[in-house]
Parts: C-alpha cells; structure tokens; sequence
C-alpha cells in the first residue's frame, strides 16, 4: 500500500499543475479472483433468464475511435454534442454528478456558448458506451478543464451553425446571429432553428480550439444561479440512485466479510446457507458471496454460512503514529529554498512541533452499490463510482475481459466525496451475477462501508520554524508522514524552505477524501502559522498579512477578517476567536471562526463561521455558495470529533452510532462571501473550501484558553479530555 | 413467523405478503417499489428512511412490519398531490436545500413530521426535530431555511 513518492518542486501557484489522486492508483482490489475454478454453486432452480434490453449503445471500432482512448480524446464534435431534428441538445462527458451540480454548471457554459435556453439541453455523463473517456471526477478539474472543452464544443458547434445558415441563404455570415437555439437575420427577419440546420445530423467537425469564447463578463446565463438541473426528480423521491435500482429476475447479494483486514478463509461450510431457497453461494479464493430472491433471504443466507479464518496481527489506533513514523521512507523529491541553518540563524524565536492527524470516513449517506448484469460476454454495471472507466478496467481485469465488453453507467449516487474511486461493489456484484447467471444487486451496508471501502489517511507532521521579532519568517521545515502531498508547500514568502513527503506503511487501506492532503496540511501548517505569531507576540490576522504577497490570498483573508470583524474580537475563557487561510487547486479561502467553550463540561461547540472563497469567475453563485457550506460542516466533523478507531485489522466504530458525523445541532451560523473574479479562468470549488475549517477552530480553542490542540480531531471527548 | 397481509400507504392498501418481522423500509422498497426512503445506517441513526406514520415522523429501517397493522403510512412519494409538490418540497428546490439528494426525501419527511405538529416552529425547534436527519453533503442550514419558508406558505395557505 505504499505510495511512490511526489515531486515537489513544481510551483504550486502554476495552477495548471494539478496534484495527482495519488492514493487511489495503489489501492489494491480486495479480491483476487481466480475464475479458473469452479464455482460450487447452487442452481436457483428453474428461473428463466430476462434479458433486459439496455438502452442502444454504440459499438464497433468507429464508436471506439470516436469515444477516445487514456490521454487521446476525440477531437470530433459528435462525441460530446449533438443536436437533434428538433433542436435538443445532448451532451456527453464521462465526469459524474455527486450534488456539486456539474449537472447544471456544465449545461450552463454550453447553453452560454451555444446560444440556447438551459431546458434544452440533457447531460449523459459516466457512461462508458456512451462519453468520452474521462480519467474521473476528483481532482476539482471538472470546471477548470471538462468546462472549457464544452465550451469550445459548443461555440465550434455555433460557428458551424452559422455558417450553415449562412450557406443556406447564401449571405454574409456576419449578418447572423445564434440566438435561443435559432440563427437569425435581423435585416431579413428570417430565423431558422438549430434542428432544422442539422436535420439531427451529427457535426462532424473538429473542434477549433481558437474559437472565439464568450467572456465571463458577457454571461447570460453562465454566472447566474440557475436552479439545480432535475432538482424536482429528488424532492419527489422518483429519482433512483443505484440502491433503487431493480431489473426483472435481480438477485440480492451479501457477502461475507472476514473478521480482520488479510485474513485468509480456511474453511467455509455452505450447507445450511445452500438450503435456503433460491440462494447462490460463491466462493473464489477468500471471496465469499451469495444471492438469493429477496434481501432478507441473502441477510439470513450468509449468516448461515460456517467461515474459518485465520487473522495475523496488524498495528492498532494506539500505535499509528509511531508505526508511521518508523516505516516511513525519505521523499525522493523534497522543494527546498536557501538554507533551514541560516535561516534559524537569523531568526530570534526558534519554535519545533509535531501535528497529527486520524483516519477519518468519507461515510456517504448512500454506501457504495451496484448492480450487475451479463449478456453472453457482456457485463453492463450500474455502480455510483468518480471513475465510471478506472471501474471499467476494474471490471475488465477481474474478470478478463477487453475493455469494450464492459460498460459502466453511473446513475445519480449519495455522493462520494472522494470515496467512491475504486469498483469493489461492482467487482463484487459482477462475479456474483456471473455465477447466478442473472442480474445481481449489491448494496454495501453501513458496517461494510465503514471498514471495506478505504479511509482519509492519517498522518504525522514535524514542523520547525524561525520568526524574527518583527515578524518576518525566515525558516520552515515542514515533514509529512504519510498523509499526503497536496497544498504541502507553504504560500507564505519564507527565504529558507524545506518541505518534504515521506510515504510511509499505512495500517488502514487509504485513498483519496476530498481535497486529499490539503485538509490535513493546512491544518498543521495553519496552526503552527498561529505558535509563530504568537511567539512574536503579533495579531495572527498581521502577521500572515507581513509574510504575504500574492494578492487573491491577502484578498480572502481581508474579506473574511472584515465581515467577521477581526479585529474588534475580544476573547474570554468561554469565546475564542480563530482565522486560517489556504491556497489549492487554483482557489483561494479564508476562515474566521468563533468557538464557545462551556466551563463545567469543557464542550466546544463552533458558534459562527465566516469563509472568504474565490476561484476565479463563478459559474453557478448559489450551488457555489451550497459547496462552500456543505464543506464547513464537513470538515467540521474531521476537525471537531470523528476518527476511525481501529484495533488488530477490525474497526472498532464502523455506525453512525459510534461515529459521529456533523448534525443539525452543530451546526454553526455560516456567512460566505464569494469573490467573483471574472478576469480569472473558473477553478473547481468543491474541495478548496474544506481546508480553512479545521486550523480556524484550532486556533480559536488557543485563542480562548490558551491551550494549543496539535491533532486532529481536536476534541472528540471535549476539551478537558484533550491535549 | 405470522404474516402481515395488508399495508396502507400514501392513501392505498397494497395486499402483500410479509413476515411481521420484516423491516418497513425493505418492504417499502422491495414489494412496493417504493424507493424514495432510503437505507442509510440500518440502526435508526441518519433519517434517510424516515416515514409518517399516523402522521408522526419514523424510521422505517427500524419498525418492523408488526408495528404497522391497521397504521397510516405516508411516503415520500405520496406527499405530491394531483401534480402539486407539498409546500416543503418547493421549498427544498427555491432554498436550493440539497446536494446530492439522497437524504432529501427522509429530511422532508421529517419536516412534514415537524410542520404537520408545528406551524410556527423556531429554527432550534427544527434543529431538535430533525437532529437524527444527517446530511453528509451538509446542507442544514438551507434545510432549516426551507423548513421556515413552508411553515409560512403553510400558514398563509391556512389562516
């Protein structure tokens, strides 16, 4: 499980540079099949086998071609948008939604471009037969790559139009415009739809890259707070996730966990299990599921099933840190600047901590599920996943397929928040359905999501730094132990840098969570930002300011610390006052937060929060503003209160009733301010806004009482038991 | 085991065949096709399976089919009438009170709960009701904003 190590050096203010999801390219699948063997399975006698007609997929080599393999996407502008006889607009991209309303935003830029009203247009996104090849939906690239090239589609596609207006009335294309899905001649007062134009043709143009794009300026509808696209769909409950899914003859699957993470089966009765009727037991290698008519059958099903298993030991919760620390390798690339000797030279305050961080769970409110069905050699897997085409090749190495014989469909799923990247439900499903010879369902159960997905890594952090009286820092020395590269690098001007990512020995299977590392190195980047001021005696707010010069960072923490009023903030025992900034994936945040302490039960509770977030033009300010909230409270649970406790290869608190997650009651009152930089190209805003959070409530329980909370979560049992 | 052969939801007996012991929300979703309550935590714990019965807000993963003889169950998708979505619906869409939905039909049940005792209720009276309502996307705020907003077409629809 050990990750290869990440080259620093390049500069993250670059922007264009974006981190890769390291974390998710080593995690192994959980299975190994070995499909040579025999299954021993019990027939469920006599069923008939329906074959459900999927919706018409494209196949053969020019489908291929046109869908695009890794790294080489079509240049074609059928394979992302096409228009039919009667003017609708389809568009097709493999990135997912998950609720950060990509469903919307993106239809917003191609209705700006294409010059049509926003109901005209329908999204298929994360379907393998059918969109391009999409490495996935994390990273926050959707917005600042899948949206320019819709755009580019969608205004090539306009110009064509145009043009074929423009021959079909042999004028001057000049004298047209694109305008509510019709090109129109003013002079003439002649329109034609769009539909009309291509008779449902596909374009089959190259997209022009130089082609002229609408500046964020002029939006008209980009930039506007268009409602959530099928927002009615999920307030009537008809919207169906892939848990609600159901094909005729579907079998529900269990399957049977192993007591410890790498335990091997040694023995599995099935006897019981194989009475019961119409179930299916699978056993290959240490993989043991089963199927049956109904849901409760499956439950009772496997609980009958008599499993031997041999456990070896594994590191516990109460050695992480050290075992971290003492598997960790040295990073390949560490970024230095000057030299740390000098640097701690020429400084008067000296100072040398070390953060932690937990294993925290992604917990979707939809555990991961899928549904599986084969036609002959054709396996077709509805699964909520961010990768629909990493499952593919999943799939297609489980089971020894080529790629073209699996597809993937992702349907609407109770979000991801990173943890959705790998295919374990689908393999899972698919090997059973295999063996059933009919369409299987499996839904994960809380427990099952809670142990046998994978976790936000946890990590060590050692800092050491020097400030001079004034306030100037002169050296940083930042070490990170397994918990990842991302946003590493401080945005501070310090003369004498070195920063380094050590991968380490992770005892827990670990991956991407939203915004990745980012959260936990701001966190202890943040904090510790608050020991030097507070070793120089300077107001945190000052003494970021002194050692700042990129303007949309200062601009953030500006406009938070303003409308919170910073600088009036007077603290008592009971009320602390926090701030902390961050810089990621080409967006900037500011959090100003105001915690209460209650003196007898030592309770923290984050009473008000104030977040500055810019990322350059908005596309969509409400469901903007929406990620921005959602992600306070989220990471307001990592901050405050949840961590995997795990023991021996078992986690101890796999439910929400021993794992508490952010609730109506704590939540606090929430003001944000959005910074529209309309000269700026639009950055993704589903993660950068997480990172504030957790650093701001560190540094206001100081604040308050002076005590200074180096790991995270900070007061799972409040703050008389921390520290 | 006895069977339970009938069940009254959103205004409809379905006949069906269930042991008592069965679970509501497996029923709800697997014999009735009635998907919009969702399994969640299976513990009673996040809300995302959240009926009315009789009127008071319940977790269906955890009321056994016992539990509902000769009960009124309302779901999600009974509360739209004749194409009309429930005043707390539309507010969901106009406060923007969801992300990834899933929660969204257990959280407006919720409410429903909540606004079919309480018309007038307070912001932290809506934090209390619906405190076992866990939105991972973190919506509250919104959630409690929508809340407020039906309470007030409720009222003016009722005076």
């Amino acid at each position: 499980m050990k990750p290869k190590s990440i080259d620093l050096s390049q500069n993250p203010h670059a922007g264009g540079a974006v981190e890769p999801e390291r974390y998710e390219l080593f995690n192994g699948p959980l299975y190994q099949f070995d499909l040579s063997r025999r299954d021993f399975l019990k027939s469920a006698g006599g069923g008939i086998l329906v074959l459900l007609a999927l919706a018409p997929a494209e196949t053969g080599e020019a489908a291929q071609e046109r869908r695009g393999g890794r790294g080489d996407l079509p240049r074609d502008i059928a394979a992302w948008l096409r228009i039919d006889a009667q003017g609708a607009i389809t568009v097709m991209t493999g990135k997912v939604e998950m609720g950060q309303n990509i469903r919307t935003s993106l239809a917003q830029v191609v209705a700006e471009e294409l010059r049509v009203p926003m109901d005209t247009i329908t999204l298929i996104m994360g379907d393998t037969d059918l969109t391009p090849y999409d490495a996935g939906t994390f990273g926050s690239q959707t917005t600042p790559i899948m949206a320019p090239r819709l755009r580019r589609v969608a205004a090539t596609a306009r110009e064509i139009l145009i043009d074929l207006a423009a021959g079909k009335w042999q004028i001057s294309r000049d004298s047209l415009q694109a305008t509510e899905g019709r090109i129109t001649h003013p002079e003439s007062h002649r329109s034609i739809g769009y539909g009309e134009l291509t008779q449902g043709q596909d374009i089959t143009q190259t997209i022009n890259d130089d082609v002229s794009l609408t500046p964020a300026e002029q939006w008209q509808i980009a930039g506007t707070a268009v409602p959530k696209v099928d927002g009615r769909h999920f307030v009537t409950g008809e919207e169906k996730f892939v848990s609600d899914m159901k094909l005729p003859g579907m079998l529900h699957a269990k399957i049977l966990r192993p007591p410890a993470f790498g335990a091997e089966l040694v023995s599995l009765d099935t006897k019981t299990a194989e009475a019961l009727p119409g179930v299916i037991v699978v056993r290959d290698g240490n993989f043991v599921g089963v199927a049956a008519p109904t849901e409760e059958t499956a439950a009772q099903a496997v609980q009958a099933l008599q499993a031997e298993w041999k456990t070896s030991p594994q590191p516990s919760r109460a050695e992480l840190f050290e075992h971290l620390k003492k598997t960790a390798s040295r990073g390949s690339s560490p970024f230095t600047a000057g030299s740390i000797a000098e640097g701690l030279a020429a400084a008067d305050v000296q100072w040398k901590q070390t953060y932690t961080v937990d294993y925290i769970a992604h917990a979707p409110l939809e555990p991961r599920a899928a549904l599986a069905i084969w036609e002959g050699e054709k396996l077709t897997v509805w699964t909520g996943t961010q990768r629909p085409f990493g499952v593919r090749s999943e799939l297609a190495r489980a089971f020894n397929l080529p790629e073209e014989r699996v597809r993937v469909i992702m349907p609407p799923t109770g979000s991801g928040y990173g943890g959705k990247h790998t295919g374990d439900a689908a393999v899972e499903a698919a090997r059973l359905a295999r063996a059933a010879r009919k369409p299987v369902k499996l839904v994960w159960t809380r427990e099952e999501e809670s142990t046998w997905a994978y976790f936000r890594p946890a990590g060590v952090f050692e800092i050491s730094g020097g400030v001079q009286s004034d306030g100037t820092i002169t050296a940083w020395e930042f070490h990170n132990y397994n918990s990842g590269a991302a946003a590493i690098r401080t945005m501070y001007d310090i003369p004498n840098q070195h920063i380094e990512f050590h991968p380490a020995d992770s005892p827990l299977r670990q991956g991407s969570y939203r915004a990745l590392a980012a959260t936990a190195n701001h966190f202890a980047r943040e904090c510790f930002m608050d020991e030097l001021a507070h070793a120089v005696k300077m107001d945190p707010l000052a003494f970021r300011l002194k050692n700042l010069t990129d303007e949309r960072f200062i601009n953030v923490l500006k406009a938070a610390a303003e409308r919170f009023g910073w600088n009036g903030k007077k603290s008592t025992s009971e009320r602390g006052y926090g701030l902390a900034g961050g810089f990621e994936k080409g967006s900037y945040v500011a959090t100003c937060v105001e915690v209460a302490i209650r003196p007898d039960s030592g309770e923290v509770r984050v009473v008000h929060v104030v977040e500055a977030f810019e990322c350059g033009a908005i596309i969509n300010p409400v469901h903007l503003e929406n990620q921005v909230e959602g992600m306070i409270l989220m990471g307001l649970g990592g901050a405050l209160f949840e961590s995997i406790d795990f023991e021996n290869g078992r986690i101890l608190n796999p439910r929400f009733s021993r794992y508490r997650v952010p609730r109506f009651h704590d939540l606090p009152r929430i003001e944000t301010i959005l910074l529209d930089r309309k000269d700026i190209p639009s950055a993704g805003g589903g993660e950068t806004p997480i990172v504030g959070i957790a650093p701001a409530i560190g540094n206001a329980i100081f604040n308050a009482t002076g005590q200074r909370l180096r790991a995270l979560p900070l007061v799972p049992k409040g703050l008389k038991a921390a520290g | 085991m006895p069977t339970i052969t009938e069940i009254d939801v959103n205004g409809k007996i379905y006949p069906i065949e269930a042991g008592s012991d069965r679970s509501l929300l497996s029923v709800l979703r697997n014999d009735l096709d009635l998907t919009g309550s969702k399994y969640g935590c299976g513990e009673g714990q996040c809300g995302a399976c959240t009926v009315l019965i009789d009127g008071t807000a319940r977790r269906a993963c955890i009321t056994p089919m016992s539990a509902t003889v000769g009960k009124k169950i309302l779901t999600i998708e009974g509360l739209e009438q004749d194409g009309k979505l429930h005043p707390l619906q539309e507010a969901f869409l106009e406060a923007d009170a969801l992300q990834c939905g899933y929660c969204t039909p257990g959280m407006i049940m919720a409410g429903v709960g909540l606004l079919s005792k309480n018309l007038n209720p307070t912001p932290e009276e809506i934090v209390r009701s619906l405190n076992g309502n866990i939105c991972r996307c973190g919506t509250y705020q919104r959630i409690i904003a929508a809340v407020m907003k039906a309470a007030q077409a409720l009222r003016e629809a009722n005076p």
